[in-house]
């Protein structure tokens, strides 16, 4: 052979070119399979009983409100076709309800995932932008001008569609009615309340200033700077409960969180008796088939009561075992003198 | 030829009958004439396609023609127009970038192009005007010009030879660049051309271009003032080829004929037809299917959205308004334009990168080709060559081999054997070189004084010497000046002293000539004592045993061509004697010279062929003065003809060859190639069908059908050629009833076929080879009466029953014939031609793949061919190892193409019954546009380049394996079904894990909810995760590099999320997925669910493997269990990868 002669012609005898890189070349063998079946199965059985019990273990207290069907608990039928109407929920808590008691509101067939409801809004209003008071986006219509041709902070549906009903709650001690008081703070995202959302700079540090010009959404009964006068880092687009609503649910039957009952003798949870929720029922649903909802709920590591995650893992462990089982019985029968040879 | 027929089709034919006249130095002729200039198109080559102005707009138009493009041009204008649920920038920046990409190449190689024709055009050249020499460049050049060409410079276009500096008025010519054939190859110039070029005045009438190279008819007139005009016949010896480059002549003047575009160089150029790969009709198929499950997908959205609107209070709820506008909007088009933005929303289920990875990875799939070692010949010192790379995987799917048998199953390397002179065997044996040369052996037929008689000897080997196109090769300049004083004292006296230093030259010498036999006959002649000194101005010297030069004029070459199947040479000798040599195959001398000489010689003939030989009879004939006068009138005339010229020469030659007297034959041996028998053993292993198609007689062919074990002892072979017909009857009645019987014993008697691939392998079966010759093929494909397909399928059914067919006395048309005829018969199977000559184009350009062998009978099949390969032994792991692979590997991509879009595809649909079908995008438009780019591109694109699910040694060994992937196994409805199936079951998987999740939002332990955006990434993040790990199970051929670009993406998709959410971009609108990634981790839940669907989604195709696996490849590998444990990859990787290469480095393999 004339190998000694390299030439420029000769292809280059490396490993890549040759199609020879080393190469690991595993092969899903049962020796491997069924031992790991075995593994994933008992730790996926593990985590689902985890996960089980730690859901189990969350209390959960929902109340509808919607006043659709005449309730005993509650009276908020004659809110049904009023505004500005107070009614209340009662409910008596048999065991104490652990806490932080978290307290959300939820709506039902309720699409906040709507396309056209999710683009309407401006983010650069909602970060303050002061040019984009004046010429809110396109998608904002048909809440971006009032008819008087003004500029509505903040813009679009979303905005208008604000949430506006309003809780508190008491607790009923020997005839006296004590409110329970709610924490307000951190129920946004992080991130939302300190990064994402700006108010405008203030003008003659005043908030009202800044939104000069500007109207407030058509359903706000108040502008977005009075949102939270008592507290002025919970205003104007800062706001918690503005915030939390900003956020679009997922699905079209979704929760939110309200309130957090953390405070004083409360922060161990909410102890057994009776109590009311006073509401404000602004908000309304029946047009559209809706449902509101509220509820008292405390969370764990890992979140909010949700009997699937467990269910699934126990499910899919034991679906290993089960598989590793067949897959043992099968080669035993008919592969290991194969495997031998 | 198949090109040259369709441009004959396509309207060539008024131009054929037209020609070019062509005024020498532009001067009028005859001087009085008016002359009108004629028009021609100057000599730029424009090779490129673009110019800085139109590329743009034509480059687009180009591109936009592809329907996939056009298909995405549309969605985007769609996005811009109509209000879509996701910005123009999705689809608009992918296919901005293809298209970008695509143009950018397009134009870097319009930019070499350019670079080339300016190369070209700008070539300095010279033109005589008025007689001066005048320097310009050759783009200047027009016809009618006469040049100046020096030696070593390329001709600036095709021109007509009128003057040479050397004296017996030829110069060489080395076409390398045109052809690949790098001897020199002499031309001549016009003859009886005056000395003077100033004062020549003559018209040059041809034909119109085209783009044969091997062809070219024209006639020259030249007018001279005292006498009248000179007619001159031009061949193609006369022409000089741009492109073509002069050697060892100092400088020559020639006339431009053909300029630019014209020349035959340039006509040359125009692409190939392209062929297109059965992968695409698959890809095609099951883009109709997704497309028809993209339309349905809108359709049903659509027509659910106006179902669900028309309930009370769910159109347009107080909180959601429509604007003026929408409900202004009459409702059909409403109806239309959310059908439109449905379509928009799936549009992802068609990818248009799919397009760009495939075409990728073909592209640099086929440098693994190209740079494969074992291709590499170290004789001519190159490797394997792709000329297409559509076809990569095509080579995985052949089952019919159609193989030329000279230079392809054998080396064509010939070796004078034997000879038969006059009924007497002589075999050339090297340990006896007696004082004569001769040797004699008992042949069969010797007779008692065991030798011709010594003229007849010496007749047969001047017939040998002289019968020949053969040129001596020049030594080169600096031996020339030694060898010339040899060559003088030589030429002087016979000194016996000087015996030897002359034989040393002529050792040396080399022989050139279109067909290795021709050599072989030479050098057996000199073996004889003959020797063929060369031939100088139409003298043809020899030297014979007695080392006496004779010389004899060459009057005329009557050349071979394969109809023929003979050549002839007109000789005078010193004496005045007119001889006619020729030499030719068996059938073509024998009716052509007297009976009795035949049966003396035949059985020779054939004991040789049977051998294997290739043997060549030799006839001769004495001219009378008459005979030749007439003989000469009759070829000027046929010479001088512009129309049919080849036909009518055809008919004189034939005149001219007749009576002659038989004087011998030779056998002359052609090796079988190397690996020759182990390559056809493997093709025939691998379930392909071997045919060999030869213009070579029966005997020979079937004996190297024998030799290469095509046909085994046992096969049991059925004949239809000339001599099975024969037998009184009509002959189409006889091959009728010969076709039916073949047909009952073959198909009908024969076990009914299993269905598919595994068909009679390794059964002991009878099994049966074919043979059939052209005549009889031609009878059955175009047979006189009407019935004719009656007999074709008779023909193909027999045919596709036996292991082997042996199609011999083929003329190269009928190759292609066949090949076209299996190509298009039932199921269309794959076809592959492999050959190596020129007779061999056709074929090569009609099967689906052609593969060209760089033999030694010039470029052309070469040039012609989709894949080149230096020897036929490299076709086994051409096929059983590239292409298997080559189609693993893209019947993958393709699959797991449209699996990963229906299920990133598939959670957004379902996403819309929850949303009101609203088009709301599941996923961030981020996520949408880089899905296909980023995330998951690289992967596929990795495994279909790196891919071994089997490796290459174990591919090569058994060959049994080919079968498993024969008739596109793996891109069949039935894979596809589970592809899609699994995708709609991830799909379903991965949408419903996490909607279950999202049953209650608040997944964070400080209670917070999550909202839609948090829902998309969720359910992108496992679909990333998931469908690049299905790869990795997928993967049986873990390199760095796979490791690398799996795990590489991963963590860019991890990397991009958080970089993509944790920073404002202030050239976006909406903040969508802002911290939403990294909020998402900080949930256990979200965790446990990703990992759990992911599991869960994989669980199918983890069983599916264990299950099926030790059927298939457990013989293969029993070492790789221990090898290979999961836990970890990288520990196993990392030792190897330390190594350098070696064999030992594949013992994973």
């Amino acid at each position: 052979m004339k190998k000694q002669t390299e030439t420029l012609n000769r292809p280059d005898n490396t490993a890549f070119t040759q199609q020879r890189l080393p190469a690991w070349q595993p092969m899903l063998s049962a020796g491997i399979v069924i031992p790991g079946f075995v593994v994933i199965g008992l730790a996926f059985i593990g985590i689902g009983v985890a996960l089980f019990v730690t859901s189990q273990n969350i209390q959960v207290l929902e109340r509808d409100y919607t006043g659709v069907e005449q309730n005993s608990d509650n009276d908020c039928s004659r809110c049904l076709n009023r505004t500005n109407c107070v009614c209340a929920v009662q409910f008596n808590l048999a065991k104490q309800l652990e806490g932080p008691v978290f307290f959300y509101y939820g709506l039902s067939n309720y699409f906040q995932n709507h396309r056209k409801y999710g683009v309407s809004r401006d983010d650069y209003q909602l970060s303050g932008d002061t040019y984009y008071f004046e010429n809110p986006e396109d998608d904002c219509i048909p809440y971006q001008y009032d008819s008087r041709n003004r500029p509505i902070v903040p813009c679009g549906s979303k905005a208008n569609s604000l949430f506006n009903d309003t809780f508190r709650l008491y607790r009923l001690v020997g005839g006296q009615k004590k409110q329970v008081p709610f924490d307000g703070k951190g129920i946004a995202w992080w991130t939302d309340y300190n990064l994402k959302y700006r108010n405008p700079t203030l003008v003659d540090g005043s908030l009202a200033k800044a939104f000069n010009g500007t109207v407030k959404p058509v359903n706000w009964p108040k502008p977005v700077y009075e949102l939270d006068t008592s507290d002025s880092s919970n205003n104007g687009f800062l706001n918690q409960d503005f915030l939390v609503w900003m956020r679009r649910a997922a699905l079209p039957g979704f929760r939110k969180l309200y309130r957090r009952i953390s405070e004083g003798e409360y922060a161990d949870g909410l102890p057994t008796g009776n109590y009311s929720l006073e509401i404000n029922y602004n908000y309304p649903v029946h047009g559209f088939d809706g449902r509101k909802k509220v509820f008292f709920s405390n969370v764990s590591w890992m979140g909010g009561k949700n009997q699937f995650l467990g269910i699934a893992y126990l499910v899919v462990g034991s679906l290993c075992i089960v598989m590793s089982l067949v897959m043992l019985i099968v080669y035993a029968k008919y592969r290991f003198p194969d495997e031998d040879s | 030829m198949l090109r040259r027929g369709l441009n004959r089709l396509c309207g060539g034919d008024e131009k054929r009958v037209d020609s070019r006249t062509i005024y020498v130095g532009h001067r009028p002729c005859p001087p009085t004439e008016a002359f009108i200039p004629p028009k021609f198109c100057d000599n730029r080559i424009v090779s490129s396609k673009y110019t800085v102005w139109n590329f743009l707009p034509k480059n687009l138009f180009e591109q936009f023609r592809r329907i996939a493009n056009f298909y995405f041009l549309i969605i985007f204008l769609v996005q811009v127009i109509v209000d879509t649920p996701t910005s123009p920038v999705t689809s608009g920046l992918p296919l901005f970038f293809v298209i970008t990409v695509t143009a950018i190449k397009q134009g870097y190689e319009d930019w070499l192009r350019h670079k080339a024709d300016k190369e070209v055009n700008k070539y300095p050249a010279i033109r005589l005007e008025n007689g001066q020499r005048a320097r310009t460049y050759s783009e200047n050049i027009k016809v009618g010009d006469v040049v100046e060409v020096v030696e070593d410079e390329t001709f600036p276009c095709d021109l007509i030879l009128l003057q040479s500096s050397r004296d017996d008025g030829t110069c060489f010519v080395t076409t390398a660049s045109l052809d690949g054939e790098s001897n020199h190859k002499t031309h001549y110039t016009v003859p009886d051309m005056e000395k003077d070029l100033e004062s020549l005045s003559a018209t040059i009438e041809c034909e119109q271009p085209q783009p044969d190279l091997y062809k070219f008819v024209g006639r020259m007139h030249i007018y001279k003032h005292d006498q009248e005009t000179f007619v001159r016949s031009l061949g193609p010896e006369n022409l000089l080829l741009k492109g073509a480059t002069l050697k060892n002549t100092k400088k020559i003047y020639a006339v431009a004929l053909y300029t630019g575009m014209e020349t035959k160089m340039a006509l040359n150029y125009q692409g190939k037809s392209q062929k297109r790969s059965a992968v695409e009709k698959s890809i095609n198929g099951f883009l109709l299917v997704y497309l028809s499950i993209l339309v349905s997908k809108a359709l049903v959205c659509t027509s659910l959205k106006y179902w669900w609107q028309s309930r009370e209070g769910q159109d347009e709820p107080w909180y959601n308004q429509k604007t003026q506008k929408e409900r202004d909007t009459y409702k059909f088009l409403k109806m239309f334009t959310d059908f439109l933005s449905f379509m928009v929303l799936f549009n992802f289920i068609i990818p248009v990168s799919m397009y760009v990875t495939v075409e990728m990875q073909k592209f640099l799939g086929s440098f693994f080709i190209t740079w494969d070692k074992d291709f590499f010949d170290p004789e001519i010192e190159e490797g394997a060559l792709v000329n297409t790379s559509d076809l990569n995987e095509e080579l995985g799917q052949v089952e019919y081999v159609f193989t030329d048998k000279t230079g392809t199953l054998t080396q064509n390397n010939m070796e004078f054997i034997e000879c038969c002179i006059d009924g007497f065997q002589y075999k050339n044996r090297d340990s006896c070189s007696e004082l004569d040369g001769f040797c004699v052996t008992d042949g069969p037929i010797s007779k008692l004084q065991e030798k011709a008689g010594r003229e007849k000897e010496e007749l047969f080997l001047r017939a040998l010497c002289l019968c020949h196109t053969v040129q001596v090769k020049e030594p080169g300049p600096d031996e020339r000046t030694e060898l010339d004083q040899v060559d003088q004292v030589d030429g002087l006296d016979q000194v016996d002293g000087l015996h030897r230093p002359l034989a040393q030259a002529q050792e040396e010498r080399g022989f050139i000539a279109s067909s290795p036999d021709e050599v072989a006959l030479v050098k057996g002649a000199m073996k004889y004592g003959f020797t063929f000194l060369g031939l100088e101005s139409k003298t043809m010297k020899i030297k014979n045993r007695q080392n006496d030069i004779e010389s004899y004029d060459l009057l005329h070459v009557l050349n071979f061509d394969p109809v023929r199947r003979r050549m002839s040479v007109i000789v005078r000798s010193r004496t005045g004697e007119t001889m006619l040599f020729c030499k030719g195959a068996d059938s073509s001398i024998f009716p052509r010279v007297k009976q009795e000489e035949v049966d003396r010689i035949r059985t020779h003939v054939e004991r040789n062929a049977t051998e294997g030989y290739r043997t060549l009879c030799v006839a001769y004939k004495r001219l009378s003065p008459e005979e030749f006068a007439e003989a000469e009138e009759r070829l000027q005339e046929a010479r001088l003809a512009l129309q049919d010229r080849d036909e009518k020469l055809t008919a004189v030659y034939n005149q001219v060859e007749t009576d002659m007297s038989l004087i011998g034959a030779t056998a002359v041996e052609d090796r079988l190639q190397e690996e020759a028998a182990e390559t056809m053993e493997a093709l025939q292993g691998a379930g392909m069908k071997v045919w060999v198609l030869t213009g070579d007689k029966m005997e020979t062919a079937k004996s190297t059908c024998y030799a290469c074990r095509l046909f085994q002892r046992g096969t049991e072979l059925l004949e239809l050629t000339v001599r099975t017909l024969e037998g009184g009857r009509r002959r189409e009645e006889r091959l009728y009833e010969l076709l039916q019987d073949y047909h009952k014993k073959a198909v009908q008697d024969a076990p009914p076929a299993k269905p598919g691939v595994t068909r009679s392998w390794a059964t002991a079966q009878q099994e049966y080879g074919f043979i059939i010759d052209g005549a009889t093929l031609s009878l059955v494909l175009n047979p006189a009466d009407a019935n004719s397909s009656r007999y074709k399928s008779l023909f193909l059914q027999i045919c596709q029953n036996c292991c082997a067919v042996l199609c011999c006395r083929m003329a190269p048309l009928q190759k292609a014939q066949i090949v076209r005829m299996v190509k298009n018969c039932k199921g269309s199977p794959i076809t592959l031609s492999i050959g190596d000559g020129a007779n061999d184009v056709s074929m090569i350009l009609e099967a689906h793949v052609g593969i060209g062998i760089k033999g030694k009978e010039g470029r052309q099949a070469v040039r012609n061919s989709d894949y080149a390969l230096p020897k036929l032994k490299h076709l086994k792991k051409l096929l059983l190892a590239h292409g298997h692979l080559y189609y693993v590997r893209i019947a993958h991509l393709v699959q797991y193409f449209f699996y990963k879009n229906l299920c990133f595809i598939l959670p957004q649909f379902l996403y819309q019954f929850f949303c009101g079908y609203s088009q709301q995008p599941l996923y961030d438009a981020a996520y949408l546009t880089m899905y296909n780019i980023c995330f998951t591109s690289m992967p596929i694109l990795a495994y279909s380049l790196l891919e071994q699910h089997i490796c290459i040694e174990v591919l090569m060994d058994n060959a049994i394996l080919y079968r498993d992937i024969a008739k596109n196994a793996n891109l069949r409805w039935g894979p596809f079904l589970y592809w899609t199936v699994l995708g709609v079951f991830q799909g379903l998987m991965f949408f419903f894990g996490v909607r279950f999740l999202f049953s209650n939002p608040a997944l964070q332990d400080n209670g917070q909810v999550f909202g839609n955006w948090s829902y998309g990434t969720t359910v992108f993040t496992i679909l990333v995760f998931t469908v690049t790990l299905k790869l990795a199970l997928d993967t049986r051929h873990w390199t760095w590099i796979n490791h690398f670009v799996i795990w590489g993406s991963l963590c860019f998709y991890v990397f991009f999320s958080f970089f993509w959410g944790g920073i404002i971009w202030p050239f976006l609108r909406q903040q969508r997925l802002y911290f939403v990634f990294a909020n998402m981790l900080s949930s256990v839940s979200a965790w446990l669910t990703i990992i759990l669907l992911i599991l869960l989604s994989l669980l199918p195709d983890i069983l599916l493997m264990v299950f099926r696996k030790p059927k298939t490849h457990v013989r293969q590998k029993p070492r790789l269990t221990s090898a290979g444990a999961p836990k970890s990859p990288r520990a196993s990787a990392r030792p190897l990868l330390m190594r350098t290469f070696s064999d030992e480095s594949n013992t994973v393999c």
